[in-house]
């Protein structure tokens, strides 16, 4: 790892500090499924197969706003090789979703189709062909009704309706305001209003979803499936079955990447696998194509941004007012939370006394938005740290100046109530501009190369409205192995890792040692989910409390033993010793062996993890979200081909205070590859649609960052920052969205300075900088980088 | 009835004979015919590389080549790469212990492509790395380190010659 030898003092110091303390923290293990996922043998959902397993399709809208008037299936029953047909009516009528006031989903439509994709019917066959031709076979009546695509439209009066629930098309709103905007504004010396705008973003995992449903004569459901976060599904799927959770099993498979692209939620291909299964008495699978993948849903929202900043002569930010129109698609999802979002953090990482925010999620008649990593935070960091670089430039300061000038400390409260416990954002400042050597760049590249800065902030964890704790159970074997059993799932992240290396540490055994179990709901304890970037510090508290008292009962027994009190033993290197007495011991498996066979004991710890703050309402905004947040800054470098407009990215530095990075190795991947994600959004992401009909649902026109488009290796640097979060399991908070939420704006500085061109809507597409550096020649301006100051 | 064509295959060094639609895939076929799942079903257009498999030591997207031109070829799926359960090739322990794996859907067919490029290119650029695995989405590490996972394998099989590989 080139890398380990560039770090410098403090973090080797903390390394060396880091091996004495711990035995299995801070290491850079390899992820626990890496080898498996090497030789091919770890199994997916589409890797699974039954006997007797069925295929099953869906028919999908092809219309954006609908009527069902009928729908005539029997064509498609009498297929040969067809076993089941469903329809909207063969569910209870129950819409499912996330919170209470957003429930709109129904497993397939029953009166309206919402747009192009909506599912409409489902067939089981015995081949995915055979499905495929019985789509074709259902004939189903429509009344096209008007449809409405651009949000704005959609909130005019006489705009075509989608849903009797929500009247002007709004599917949920955020309005707050903080401390006195009003007053913030009045007393400031410059006041600066821009709008922002922002692009669909699909996820782009690449595992399809996927799933195969038993529903058996008895009435018990099995799911099996690749979802980041199978209590909700579980939940979800009850609900829109109209029974009891306990009724159904959902075991997790291997997750081809979550980053909330639908594995989150049950989706209509969960509803139709188990009925399926019911009606044709055999179990049914149910993957999607890529084209199905990128058409459904769970977009990034696109978001309109207005943003009016006040702030004083010598950088000191007074008031923000933010407004937000976002494209919210046809359904839901989890968009109340979505547009509590961007207002709640809308000054972190920066201080902020004064802040007035209002945000419209609009329903439209196009695929639906959702979480996506960062969740809303890139769109909003995008705009923010864009329009700091222009404030910045008009008072003749440096952008590095103006946000140390204005970075928030810890222990400071945000007017909204976010309690900053840990929080190095100046140092994430300080040695991010070391590391891409800032002050020997900026203002001083040739033309055509930039500079710029993104600053961003995450939670650790976000406190839902309904279930937010986490639990973990730990059963210790009498070879001295661990059976680490939680709820929640490894979509690649490293959780099967991290939170194994917990109980490892803990309990003193190897990490080998440590068998980390998937979501099977019949065995694991509940849990929220993979989301948010709470898996590490929610679950990962729980484990460490399970370990914990995993260690006392063993301690116990041992102290016993060995004639001792159970405070002065060490559990370390699958051995129990005493403290001052090294030699007076004995090894870990022969503890559990005596526990087991002479005293008749099982040890199993328990441990449950909630952060004990106030629930949020998420219209009204005012409280602590996430027990602890994290800061972060990234400069990326860029160079700019004035003949094409093509931006490619040469560089990119960044620092996160993660608390402190359980396995380096794993933190270092997870910022690099939130990182790149971010540069697709900025420069070429795009999911283009016209009259609700995406044009580009595959990989060869939806671009994602190539191997060849991401810097030199040499130019690609991570640093952590160690603050110890007092309430993180061994200090650690988030790291796996926080470092890319300013990677966006970063970009859009850089070419900024690069080109002079100020771009305010994603992507920075080609087309967008040879429009701005024509403009500029026209009015005779020069590049940023070569104006002074 | 269907046309059913008869083909050979030699998959991993083991010989299989099958019956099988013409317009049958490789991919479908080794997934659900040989149950050799280690190769990914996902754009199923050639753009994402997660269904590659090695035909005659050359990187092939599966999803896109009919199995009856498999024909009298030597597959290589990710399930025939380590020499045993014991024993992996150097670029499976590379990527696993550099964190080139995180969900690991790309993983086999990013392994077999490096592999076929190491034979030609034993020597490898930073760059000629980042071309030859174009081919190859991953949306979890920003390729980084991958590209360093190959970097070492790369180095780790010059040290060892012939010995190592297939």
């Amino acid at each position: 790892m080139p890398r380990r030898a560039r770090w410098p003092g403090r973090e080797h110091r903390l390394a060396i500090e880091t091996m004495q303390e711990h035995s299995i923290i801070g290491r850079p293990v390899p992820k626990k499924d890496a080898w498996l996922k090497a030789t091919g043998e770890a199994k997916y959902a589409d890797d699974h197969s039954l006997p007797g397993m069925l295929y099953g399709k869906l028919l999908r809208s092809p219309h954006p706003h609908a009527r069902i008037l009928h729908i005539d299936t029997s064509k498609a029953e009498r297929l040969p090789g067809v076993r089941a047909v469903a329809t909207g009516k063969d569910f209870p009528g129950i819409k499912y979703g996330n919170l209470p006031q957003t429930r709109d989903y129904l497993p397939l439509a029953l009166e309206k189709v919402r747009y192009i994709g909506d599912e409409v019917a489902a067939v089981a066959a015995i081949d995915e062909d055979m499905a495929e031709e019985a789509l074709d076979l259902i004939q189903v009546e429509y009344e096209i009704l008007p449809a409405v695509f651009d949000p704005e439209e959609a909130m005019q009066p006489g705009a075509p309706q989608l849903h009797d629930h929500a009247p002007d098309n709004i599917s949920s709103q955020s309005a707050f305001h903080f401390g006195d905007a009003d007053r913030g504004f009045a007393d400031s010396d410059l006041i600066q209003e821009d709008i922002f705008e922002t692009q669909p973003v699909k996820q782009g995992m690449l595992e399809p979803h996927a799933c195969i449903g038993l529903w058996d004569n008895t009435g018990k459901i099995t799911l099996w499936a690749s979802k980041q976060s199978p209590y909700v599904v579980w939940r979800q799927l009850a609900m829109g079955l109209g029974i009891e959770p306990g009724k159904i099993r959902l075991v997790q498979t291997y997750i081809g990447g979550g980053f909330s692209g639908g594995k989150q939620e049950a989706m209509p291909m969960d509803f139709c696998a188990v009925l399926l299964s019911k009606k044709s008495g055999r179990p049914v699978k149910f993957v999607h194509t890529m084209d199905e993948v990128l058409t459904i849903g769970h977009l990034r929202h696109p978001i309109k941004i207005w943003l009016k900043t006040g702030i004083k002569k010598d950088g000191t930010l007074l008031a923000q007012h933010c407004k937000i129109i976002a494209n919210g698609g046809a359904y839901s999802s989890i968009g109340q939370l979505s547009m509590y979002i961007p207002g709640a953090m809308l000054n972190l990482p920066y201080r902020l006394p004064n802040v007035k925010y209002e945000a419209y999620r609009i329903y439209t008649n196009n695929g639906f938005c959702g979480a996506m990593r960062g969740h809303t935070l890139p769109q909003i960091c995008f705009a923010r740290d864009s329009q700091l670089d222009i404030i910045a430039a008009k008072l003749g300061v440096d952008p590095i100046e103006i946000r140390l000038k204005n970075a928030a400390q810890p222990g400071e409260v945000t007017p909204n109530g976010f309690r900053l416990t840990t929080f190095g954002f100046t140092e994430c400042l300080q040695r991010v501009v070391e590391a891409s050597q800032w002050r020997e760049k900026h203002g001083k590249l040739p033309r055509y190369r930039g500079i710029g800065i993104g600053c961003g902030s995450l939670v650790s964890g976000a406190r839902l409205m309904g279930h937010s704790s986490s639990t973990a159970e730990i059963k210790v074997q009498e070879d001295g192995t661990v059976l680490l059993v939680t709820g929640s799932t490894d979509v690649g992240q490293g959780a099967d890792t991290v939170l194994s290396m917990i109980a490892a540490e803990v309990l003193g055994v190897q990490l080998d040692d440590v068998r980390f179990a998937m979501v099977d709901t019949d065995i694991t304890p509940v849990d929220p989910g993979t989301f948010s970037s709470r898996v590490t510090f929610w679950t990962g508290n729980a484990v460490k409390l399970a370990a914990e008292d995993a260690r006392r009962q063993l301690a116990e027994i041992a102290a016993q033993k060995l004639e001792a009190n159970p405070e002065d033993l060490i559990f370390r290197d699958r051995q129990v010793y005493l403290r001052q007495q090294p030699q007076r011991g004995l090894s870990f498996g022969e503890l559990v062996r005596l526990a087991e066979y002479r005293l008749g004991r099982i040890i199993m710890g328990k441990g449950s993890y909630t952060s004990g703050e106030e629930l949020i309402d998420f219209r009204t905004g005012y409280g602590n979200m996430s027990p602890a947040y994290t800061p972060s800054a990234c400069v990326v470098e860029v160079e700019v081909d004035p003949e094409t407009g093509q931006v490619t990215v040469t560089g990119i530095w960044g620092a996160h205070d993660c608390g402190f990075p359980l396995n380096p190795m794993l933190v270092r991947g997870q910022v690099l590859g939130a990182s790149v994600m971010c540069i697709g959004q900025a420069l070429y992401e795009n999911l283009i649609r016209t009259q609700g009909k995406v044009m580009n649902p595959s990989f060869r026109d939806y671009k994602m960052p190539l191997a060849t488009d991401v810097p030199k290796l040499a130019n690609v640097e991570h640093i952590n920052i160690i603050t110890r979060d007092p309430s993180g399991p061994f200090g650690a908070k988030e790291a796996g969205e926080g470092a890319a939420t300013g990677v966006i704006a970063a970009v859009a500085n850089a070419v900024y300075h690069a080109t002079g061109v100020r771009i305010k809507s994603l992507p920075i597409s080609p087309g967008k900088v040879l429009f701005g550096l024509k403009e500029m020649q026209g009015k005779g301006n020069k590049p940023a980088n070569l104006v002074k100051g | 009835m269907k046309h059913l064509l008869p083909v050979s295959l030699r998959v991993n060094g083991e010989p299989y004979d099958l019956l099988i639609p013409p317009w049958r895939t490789l991919l479908e076929v080794l997934r659900e015919n040989l149950s050799l799942t280690g190769a990914k079903r996902s754009c199923q257009e050639g753009q994402c590389g997660t269904c590659t498999v090695l035909i005659d030591r050359k990187p092939i997207n599966s999803c896109l080549y009919l199995a009856v031109e498999a024909q009298d070829k030597e597959i290589l799926t990710i399930e025939g790469l380590a020499r045993s359960a014991e024993v992996l090739h150097p670029l499976q322990r590379a990527f696993a212990e550099r964190g080139a794996i995180q969900c690991g859907f790309c993983t086999p067919g990013l392994i077999l492509a490096a592999k076929a490029f190491l034979e030609e290119n034993p020597n490898p650029s930073e760059d000629e790395i980042r071309r030859a695995v174009v081919g190859h989405l991953c949306r979890c590490t920003g390729y980084f380190q991958i590209i360093e996972a190959i970097l070492a394998a790369a180095r780790e099989m010059a040290g060892k010659g012939a010995q190592v590989g297939h």
